[in-house]
């Protein structure tokens, strides 16, 4: 557990001190919503309608862009060769190094939606569950993400392939994210969607690292 | 008392068999040196020896234990100093080594990492970031990690890379002090290296014998090498 928060403390720190990580993801995030009144024209009511839609489809593509990175510096200076002699199980590795990615590019995340939600018009009521989908959706993503980011490491074009690889998978999270937003403003309950997409954060907790190591185990032989 | 062997270890690489039916034994306070031309399967043999590559024959024990049964235990027995100096660029010195020694299980990381550094004859680089030090100051920083955290085996992959001739001493003197506590060392190195009473394994001894089959890859090796 020591070696584990070691590791989370050292990414947080490398994140902090380069900066650019947590600050493209976010940026990314609002320019990506900010697009769409100018692609759909300024309708208040069109808006309103596709907001829930639009804040998970840019959050799912900006936590994409920064995980392509998840794995890479770390195997290009001979760090992931190291951490998997140590101590620490390859698969706590990957648990720690999503975690402090998630903390740096998905925390930020959960911020800036509800301000993105007002431009887009939402409904007051659908704010709370915005933030509760997001918060229980963007772990999944990271998670996902780094099977994507360790099955693709030392691959040409990985970002790209991660991408085809992924996103399929980021499906189930799209809908019960905006189901449950929609939910929430059209005055039924969100609750059925947001159990599910616990379910899927509590299948993906112990899955995604396990797989993630057995892909990274294959990318250092 | 503890002792590390491998027993008829093969090793393939691609479809190229690096070497065969290698077999050596090292025991405590001894250190092994790994001799022969670039492509031998020095630094395949020492991965070998870390648990970082399978061997395609043949198994490694501890104690007569196999290896591959208790690959956690293994894990924590060694040290490995590969090519890569895992150096992240935006930490300093002594926060890049701390990590390390941290992860190795060190009692108190940050006084060893000092010390580590004090001990490879670069206590002044401790603050400075990753990305303002020399290839040389790397090394010596990359190989700090072995005093930074206890193992009883080290690996050392050309350990002398980027060294001046101070440091080869220094890195002499510090292997010196681990065998007389019985701890073993096997390393590879083109360069001299003064290491007392070590032995020495000539990989070439262990490259399969090039019949017809494998003569044809040997001319195209041979061209990507004169290009």
């Amino acid at each position: 557990m020591n070696r584990f928060l070691t590791l989370v403390v050292r990414d947080l720190r490398l994140a902090l001190r380069q900066g650019s990580d947590a600050t493209i993801a976010v940026m990314f995030f609002v320019l990506c919503v900010v697009l769409f009144p100018f692609g759909v024209g300024p309708e208040p009511n069109i808006l309103a309608r596709i907001a829930a839609g639009v804040i998970w489809v840019a959050a799912l593509l900006s936590s994409l862009l920064s995980l392509e990175r998840l794995f890479q510096n770390d195997y290009e200076d001979g760090s992931l060769e190291l951490l998997s002699l140590t101590a620490l199980p390859l698969e706590a590795v990957v648990l720690a190094k999503t975690l402090a990615h998630w903390l740096v590019t998905g925390v930020p995340l959960l911020v800036a939606a509800p301000l993105l939600a007002v431009l887009l018009n939402m409904e007051a009521g659908g704010f709370g569950v915005l933030v509760l989908t997001l918060a229980i959706g963007t772990p999944i993503l990271s998670l996902l993400g780094s099977i994507g980011a360790a099955l693709t490491l030392g691959a040409r074009r990985g970002g790209v392939l991660m991408s085809l690889l992924i996103l399929p998978l980021y499906i189930p999270v799209l809908i019960f994210g905006a189901g449950a937003i929609d939910a929430a403003i059209t005055g039924l309950t969100p609750r059925p969607h947001l159990l599910l997409l616990t379910g899927i954060l509590a299948g993906c907790l112990p899955l995604a690292p396990w797989a993630g190591a057995a892909a990274l185990r294959q990318a250092l032989e | 008392m503890s002792a590390f062997a491998g027993i008829d270890l093969t090793c393939l690489r691609g479809d190229r068999l690096v070497f065969t039916e290698l077999d050596f034994r090292i025991a405590p306070g001894e250190a092994l040196m790994l001799l022969g031309p670039n492509g031998s399967g020095k630094s395949s043999l020492l991965r070998i020896m870390a648990g970082l590559l399978r061997p395609f024959r043949g198994k490694l024990a501890w104690d007569d234990l196999d290896v591959a049964e208790e690959p956690d235990q293994h894990r924590q027995r060694i040290h490995y100093v590969g090519h890569l100096d895992a150096v992240k660029p935006v930490l300093s010195a002594v926060e890049n080594l701390t990590f390390w020694a941290r992860l190795g299980g060190a009692a108190d990381p940050h006084a060893k990492a000092l010390d580590a550094l004090g001990r490879f004859g670069v206590p002044q680089i401790a603050p400075v970031p990753g990305r303002y030090l020399s290839a040389g100051q790397k090394r010596r920083l990359n190989l700090a990690r072995i005093l930074a955290a206890p193992a009883p085996l080290w690996l050392l992959d050309e350990p002398t890379v980027a060294l001046d001739r101070a440091a080869v001493r220094l890195l002499e003197g510090i292997i010196a002090e681990h065998r007389a506590v019985g701890g073993m060392v096997v390393l590879s190195t083109h360069a001299d290296i003064d290491l007392p009473g070590h032995r020495v394994l000539q990989l070439d001894d262990f490259t399969p014998v090039a019949d017809d089959e494998y003569e044809e890859q040997d001319l195209v090796e041979d061209g990507e090498h004169a290009a």
